[in-house]
């Protein structure tokens, strides 16, 4: 099936690749830069990453982030969650086809337009604008994410295991935490570490609905970018690299593996 | 335990023979009722206006084509569907809008619809542990059930590490150990090859009669329900045909659907000639012209259109004419012979091109047949080998 990739191919995959990944590994590289003159080499050093310890805003910073992120993706979790059985089970309720259009709708509002209604909203209501503003925010945004993810999982969900944990004398909500939860558990949460790392990673809406002492990280990397890159900058996006990829890694090994079950167990259907 | 006029004598496991047949006795208490249930999807009509009695202790099989609504009455028992229209009692209790997990009923789903995050052992245990049984009775159960569907080895598994036939049983053991009132069995054996699912016909049977359950199954195939069950109902778009032992569902049809749906049959159109208390006197234009006489009570009169059901193996075939009888005999030329080990079909073509199949023992081994292809032949039967049926 395998074929040889034509000369053609393995250029436009480099080329693509490196335009994908060459600023990413340049940045990696300066990180451990000698110098503090951010383009020049000056030998190998860990010494931004000592500096980073001792910088309180950058801390703090980090802090807020990975506190707001934590919070939102789990809040967006349950929330995506149940919004995910909500659409795929109650068929024929008035409004589905509003409610799961409005669902989706943030995944393709541009994030300007999100973050500037947030704001309006908090102001309208007159909600003191910081840190919980941020999570609430993050938590509308990621909530569809997670609930895409995990109805992709539901619409293969047999329902007569359902049926067969109630027949067998198990009350609804107990079946739902001893036999619909264990089994889409890797898609809540792969939609759990999507949230968390879309979070992470924001700006535009975090500095809409953010207020005085709730500053987070992508928000401080850039007003400091604004007075020049610095390598303490690099040293602090390679850490939210790693974490990053290593929650991407994790999350696509799951559904990987969950699929390649699902994939067994249907070969085996098929042939017993 | 009952006084009924015609008490079916079934043989069963171990060559026990029982009586058993509440359905003849007026003063029995049916467990369940179907009381003028309906169930409608949208405009679909699923079960249309439908009435059974079941009774306890009783092994009920469901026959019919697929989907004429056979799921869906047990699943209107086990509480998955609420019926549109009537109700359904069991043991004296309305069951309607009573959620399944308070019902005394276990289903085995035909999707088996196995835990896939769960062992055999826990899988089996699932029911029990919902009762808040204690862990060693938990254990004792699960091992017998275990050991009942001969899974003991595969105890650890999941249920994606199983063959199809294994899952059944897996499945089967689940909704057994409960020892529920009333078991439905959706198609239970449909995985399994022919000498497994044999044998486990007969442990279900053996199971039913020492539990003293009351079983209600679903299957496709009709041998299978002839074998397990008291009763058999055959089931059309939604309606019950003819409720009644298998004998009699076999023997005694009570339409040409019936006779049609359970085994082989020719079904002959016949005007009927005569109508005498236990004989009717037909003709049929079948065949150049016979006359057929079928000893049977009808409700008809001379000059109705009615059909002679017969089966092939009360079907005769011979060479010569068969002078000791006047009616039931008719001219044909032999078109195909099906040969099946046990037995051979013969296909008879009657002159204006009607066939009727004869089925005939292999008494001996055949190295030539004593009639053959395009062989002129009679094919006969005897007054009391056919029924007469008006619908
Ligand atoms: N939830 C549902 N919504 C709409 N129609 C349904 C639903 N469930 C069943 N039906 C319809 O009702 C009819 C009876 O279905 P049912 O499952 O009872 O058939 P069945 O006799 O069990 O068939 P099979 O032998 O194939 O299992 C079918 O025509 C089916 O399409
Ligand atoms: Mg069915």
């Amino acid at each position: 099936m395998r074929k040889g990739l034509s000369w053609f191919n393995t250029t436009s995959i480099a080329l693509g690749f490196t335009f994908l990944y060459l600023p990413i590994v340049l940045l990696v590289i300066y990180s451990f830069n000698a110098s503090r003159l951010v383009t020049v080499w000056a030998g190998f050093s860990t010494e931004w990453y000592w500096k980073l310890l001792q910088n309180d805003q950058l801390l703090e910073a980090a802090w807020v982030t990975l506190r707001v992120a934590f919070l939102s993706a789990s809040v967006a979790t349950v929330l995506g969650t149940l919004a995910a059985i909500a659409l795929t089970r109650y068929g024929r309720f008035n409004g589905r086809i509003l409610f799961s259009g409005m669902v989706y709708a943030p995944l393709v509002m541009p994030e300007v337009i999100t973050g500037l209604s947030l704001l309006l909203l908090f102001v309208a209501v007159n909600f003191d604008r910081g840190f919980w503003t941020i999570t609430l925010a993050h938590i509308t945004f990621t909530m569809c994410f997670v609930s895409v993810v995990v109805q992709s999982r539901l619409v293969t969900f047999d329902r007569s295991l359902e049926e067969a944990a109630l027949d067998l004398g198990c009350p609804p909500l107990k079946t739902f935490f001893v036999v619909t939860l264990p089994i889409i558990l890797p898609a809540v949460v792969s939609g759990w570490m999507l949230a968390f790392t879309l979070s992470l990673d924001d700006l535009v809406i975090a500095s809409f609905t953010t207020g005085p002492g709730a500053t987070t990280l992508p928000m401080r990397i850039y007003s400091q970018v604004r007075l020049g890159v610095t390598p303490e900058i690099n040293a602090i996006c390679t850490i939210l690299i790693a974490i990053v990829t290593v929650v991407v890694v994790i999350a696509s090994v799951i559904t990987k593996r969950q699929e390649v079950a699902r994939e067994r167990a249907e070969r085996l259907a098929a042939a017993g | 335990m009952s006084t009924g006029v015609t008490e079916k004598t079934q043989t069963t496991i171990g060559g026990i023979r029982r009586k058993f047949a509440p359905w003849n006795d007026p003063a029995a208490v049916p467990l369940i009722r179907y009381e003028n249930v309906s169930k409608r999807f949208g405009e679909f009509t699923a079960v249309d206006n439908l009435s059974l009695d079941i009774y306890e202790r009783e092994f009920f099989a469901l026959l019919g084509p697929s989907g004429c609504g056979k799921t869906t009455l047990m699943r209107m028992l086990a509480g998955f569907e609420d019926p549109t229209e009537g109700r359904i009692t069991l043991a004296g209790q309305d069951l309607v809008g009573m959620p399944p997990y308070k019902r005394q009923t276990n289903m085995m789903f035909q999707s088996y619809a196995l835990f896939p995050h769960m062992n055999v052992m826990d899988n089996i245990a699932f029911g029990l542990k919902q009762d808040g049984m204690e862990k060693g009775a938990i254990a004792a159960r699960v091992e017998e059930m275990l050991k009942l569907v001969k899974l003991e080895k595969f105890a650890k598994r999941k249920p994606h590490q199983l063959s199809g036939g294994q899952r059944q049983r897996v499945a089967l053991a689940r909704s057994l150990a409960k020892r529920p009132k009333v078991l439905l069995l959706d198609e239970p054996l449909g995985a399994l090859d022919k000498k497994l699912r044999e044998e486990t016909q007969f442990e279900l049977m053996d199971i039913q009669m020492q539990l003293g359950m009351t079983f209600l199954i679903v299957t496709h195939d009709q041998e299978e329900a002839m074998t397990v069950a008291d009763r058999i109902a055959v089931m059309d778009h939604g309606k019950l045909i003819q409720v009644a032992p298998p004998a009699v569902i076999y023997e005694h049809p009570n339409c040409r659907y019936v006779a049609d749906f359970v085994g082989d049959v020719n079904i002959l159109e016949a005007k009927v000639e005569t109508v005498e208390p236990g004989n009717v006197a037909l003709y049929t234009g079948i065949g150049g012209g016979a006359k057929l006489s079928i000893a049977q009570n009808v409700e008809a009169k001379p000059g109705d259109t009615a059909f002679v059901a017969i089966r092939p193996e009360k079907v005769r075939i011979d060479i010569d004419p068969p002078a000791w009888q006047e009616a039931n005999c008719l001219r044909g030329e032999v078109w195909d012979i099906g040969y099946l080990g046990d037995l051979s079909i013969y296909h008879v073509e009657l002159e204006g091109g009607v066939r009727i199949k004869a089925a005939k023992p292999n008494l001996t081994r055949m190295v030539e047949r004593p009639i053959t292809w395009e062989d002129k032949v009679w094919v006969s039967w005897t007054p009391d080998a056919g029924v007469v049926l008006t619908r």
